[in-house]
């Protein structure tokens, strides 16, 4: 279970939101909307506790997240806009190099190229992808180490059908085994059972 | 552990597959050490008086060169901030990749450099007490730098600023540097010279990554 309470967040002195509360359980999704810069991205990134909120806390199972950081990252993973993959690495190297970055003992890299339909590129360096191929080497890592909580902030940029549709299946396996997922999204992702969070943009400044 | 010794592979094979770094460093080592002959003329006895200096200065601008994609490169397309992510500290990640900075910096600047002191006309006094200044002296040269580089991470064009923030940290580093190899080839005591080198690279060990940890934190925000 994957709480926020009152998160509030400030970018450049200027208020994006303030008394959110999100509850993500085990199996559950949870998925972000809202227009344009009204912080989806920002309330992911506090989730990955990669941005300091400004005010409320995250627990994980009641735990408060600032106790143990390290442990709570080691439980996420982070899918953000960048897709940290090297052009002088083999689409196979990139995933099984994250892999073994996370500490996985059951690697699941040629299942994860498999996901994601990737595996005929195997050993071509990412230098040489499109950016859809490139994006499903990103995504590729989800699979290729067991973490509980997915957080997935617009995920879908430059797939095609087919790599939408993967990454729909990944999430549908990720869920049936009690993962979590928290997702900004403007495209179905085969979450109709979601809960869905309306972030409303706010006008007012500091 | 094991994560702190991928994050170490993994550098040094984007540093194999990338190559680059470590060649143009040691070109540079080698350039800069070659014109000084040119400079000041090809006395020998004058070239043996400099050599000491004028490889460690060289030295430690070569070490400089890599500095600026020490964290840039991985700041750049995501791959800091998955790190960060991978549970482990940020320190020791930083920790990580200084080891590796200097594995392809320090490490071959430091077999690099008696060949040169050859060219330089170097006493045989010297050549021991260059190798130990060096062994000692070049990781506190990736460990300092790490704060410039972690420092100047979102900064447009960083690097000449890094050379500003980092060049005057490292003056101690070259005194004793230096002074342990001029001690040696007048047949003094090096000893003291390379007790307070290590006391600076031992102090360094556990402030640097810290403070660029800080630095590298503030910029993922």
């Amino acid at each position: 279970m994957f709480q926020g309470r009152d998160i509030a967040c400030e970018r450049g002195e200027r208020r994006i939101f303030t008394g959110l509360n999100f509850t993500v359980a085990p199996g559950q999704a949870l998925v972000l909307q809202g227009p344009n810069g009204c912080g989806k991205t920002s309330l992911i990134r506090i989730a990955a506790t990669l941005l300091k909120a400004a005010d409320g806390a995250l627990t994980w199972n009641g735990i408060d997240v600032a106790e143990n950081p390290e442990g709570h990252r080691a439980n996420l993973h982070y899918i953000g806009h960048q897709d940290a993959v090297k052009g002088a690495l083999s689409v196979r190297e990139n995933i099984a190099m994250w892999a073994r970055i996370r500490a996985t003992t059951d690697d699941q890299t040629e299942a994860a190229m498999a996901a994601f339909d990737i595996a005929h590129l195997a050993d071509t360096p990412t230098q040489y992808l499109s950016a859809g191929q490139h994006r499903r080497t990103a995504l590729a890592r989800l699979v290729a180490s067991p973490a509980k909580l997915w957080l997935l902030d617009e995920p879908t940029v430059s797939l095609d059908q087919a790599g939408t549709a993967c990454l729909q299946q990944a999430i549908a396996a990720h869920r049936a085994k009690n993962g979590m997922v928290m997702a900004a999204t403007h495209i179905e992702l085969g979450l109709d059972d979601a809960q869905i969070l309306q972030l409303q943009p706010q006008l007012m400044t500091l | 552990m094991n994560i702190f010794l991928a994050i170490i592979t993994r550098d040094l094979l984007l540093a194999v597959r990338q190559g680059g770094a470590t060649f143009l460093a040691l070109v540079f080592f080698l350039l800069t050490v070659t014109l000084f002959p040119l400079g000041i003329g090809p006395e020998p006895a004058i070239l043996a008086r400099v050599a000491p200096g004028v490889l460690w200065v060289a030295a430690l601008l070569a070490a400089m060169l890599s500095l600026d994609r020490l964290f840039q490169a991985d700041f750049e397309d995501g791959s800091l901030e998955q790190l960060t992510l991978s549970g482990l500290p940020i320190s020791l990640i930083v920790l990580a990749k200084i080891i590796t900075h200097w594995l392809t910096t320090g490490l071959p600047l430091l077999l690099a450099a008696p060949v040169l002191a050859i060219l330089l006309n170097m006493d045989n006094e010297g050549f021991a007490a260059l190798l130990l200044t060096m062994l000692i002296g070049t990781p506190a040269l990736s460990l300092i730098g790490a704060i410039g580089a972690a420092l100047t991470l979102t900064v447009r064009r960083g690097g000449v600023l890094l050379s500003l923030l980092v060049l005057p940290l490292y003056i101690p580093v070259l005194i004793f540097g230096v002074s342990g190899i001029d001690a040696a080839v007048h047949g003094l005591n090096a000893k003291p010279h390379l007790l307070l080198l290590a006391a600076l690279t031992v102090a360094a060990i556990p402030l640097c990554p810290w403070a660029a940890a800080a630095a590298v934190k503030l910029s993922l925000e």
